[in-house]
């Protein structure tokens, strides 16, 4: 396999066929917790998604260094200071969003999607293939952070991308309201899980459909 | 070598150790650098963020004390609503006291308790409530928020004796304050501390503002515990 197909096998396994949310279903604290709008969807994917790509590149070049015995230690000291790092940029220049997002930036830590790259991937491959992978699996968890947290804030509050203020600033923004008030329970605990429900069955059923139409078109790529 | 080899996959615990000190320390170093770029404008954020938080609270009252300087911490137990620590900021105009804004909490709310910012003019009066804190129902408590509904805009100009004490509750209960449809504990938590912070502030007001430059006087112990009518 050369490297280019390797790479967009790389993208494609984050982005769809191996998310951490829709299919390693992992990471779910976060996710479920505060996908309560698109901004809180969007600013924690983007924490993810820059703590998992650094940890991965970190990971990945001192994976010499790393030895098995001590390697949990390792990548849980890499993880956190990264998370702290990304808490400290975070109140300095979206001080509203770490308001909004609260506890669960330092919980970062604990996302398992995050050491699951670390010991799955980083630690086996090159400095360069670490990083698409940990952008790619980042960029999958993010987009499904702002695809549930922009339905629940659809059907929960009738609006879309209310408070983007939070991002560039400004006034308190009350996005595009669409209706008054919405339907409760998608902004509430059990709508999360309705919504992850919901969109994991999408996934599998768009993946069936492709399976089906599949004889006329490659779609996995051989090897 | 395969000597060589053994050593390499079974390495000693000291240089598991050393490697794991290297990292804490490359790791430390780059929290502290992070740390050291963005420190002064985590500080000025805050600060901002406390003027600006406050500024709802105290509609158009004129101050022009630095606010960190005339903190008061007011530790638990107290006379105030909520059990856990209130925080007071005074404010004063050419050195005279022009009014307080009192962090408290409801304790009474419909889960847990409501973090309320409660601006009071030196005369008693009520110059605006705004809630920091809640975990109120969302779609029903939540309204009280003041970027969902206006419910707490209906304090600005009250005192003690605007309504009369025993019309400060909501309607439901016969007195004078709206409640929200479908959400009545919020709301009856929220007036009731409110109402609590007048009486407190009644009872003590010469000596919040006399506690002045010596910060975090616990104004309670020289009190008399009579900020109940």
């Amino acid at each position: 396999m050369n490297s280019g197909s390797n790479t967009l096998r790389l993208c494609k396994d984050g982005l769809w066929d191996d998310n951490p949310g829709l299919v390693q279903l992992l990471g779910l604290c976060p996710l479920l917790a505060v996908t309560t709008s698109l901004v809180n969807g969007l600013g924690l994917g983007l924490a993810t998604l820059f703590v998992l790509t650094c940890s991965n590149a970190l990971v990945s070049a001192t994976r010499r260094f790393i030895h098995s015995e001590i390697r949990i230690p390792m990548y849980v000291l890499i993880i956190a200071s990264l998370v702290t790092c990304i808490e400290l940029i975070f109140q300095a220049y979206f001080p509203a969003l770490d308001r909004s997002l609260g506890i669960f930036i330092p919980l970062i830590v604990t996302n398992c999607a995050i050491v699951a790259r670390a010991e799955v991937f980083a630690s086996r491959n090159a400095i360069m293939p670490s990083i698409v992978d940990g952008a790619s699996m980042g960029v999958g968890f993010a987009l499904l952070l702002c695809a549930i947290g922009a339905f629940r804030e659809l059907v929960g509050q009738g609006s879309i991308l209310a408070r983007m203020d939070m991002f560039i600033g400004g006034e308190p923004l009350r996005g595009l309201v669409l209706a008054d008030g919405g339907f409760l329970l998608a902004i509430l605990p059990p709508g999360a899980f309705f919504s992850l429900a919901l969109a994991v069955a999408l996934k599998n059923a768009l993946d069936q459909r492709r399976t089906r139409l599949g004889g006329a078109i490659a779609l996995r790529q051989p090897g | 070598m395969p000597d060589d080899t053994r050593k390499r996959r079974q390495p000693a615990a000291w240089r598991s150790g050393v490697t794991l000190a290297l990292l804490a320390a490359i790791c430390t170093a780059l929290v502290a650098i992070t740390w050291r770029l963005t420190g002064p404008r985590i500080e000025a954020n805050e600060k901002a963020y406390l003027t600006q938080s406050l500024r709802p609270a105290l509609a158009n009252v004129f101050y022009d004390n630095d606010l960190d300087e005339s903190t008061l911490l007011v530790p638990a137990p107290h006379d105030l609503p909520g059990t856990d620590d209130a925080v007071i900021y005074r404010l004063y105009a050419e050195n005279r006291p022009v009014g307080a804004v009192f962090v408290v909490s409801a304790r009474d709310g419909y889960s847990g308790p409501i973090r309320l910012l409660i601006g009071i003019e030196y005369s008693g009066q009520v110059t605006g409530v705004q809630v920091l804190e809640h975990r109120e129902t969302p779609g029903l408590g939540d309204r009280i928020e003041s970027s969902k509904s206006d419910w707490l805009l209906q304090f600005a100009g009250a005192s003690l004796d605007k309504p009369a004490l025993n019309r400060w509750a909501i309607r439901r209960d016969g007195g004078d304050f709206d409640q929200l449809t479908g959400a009545s504990v919020t709301p009856r938590a929220v007036v009731r501390a409110v109402k609590d912070t007048l009486v407190y502030f009644a009872a003590n007001r010469d000596a919040v503002f006399a506690a002045r430059g010596d910060d975090n006087a616990a104004v309670n112990e020289d009190q008399p515990a009579d900020s109940q009518e």
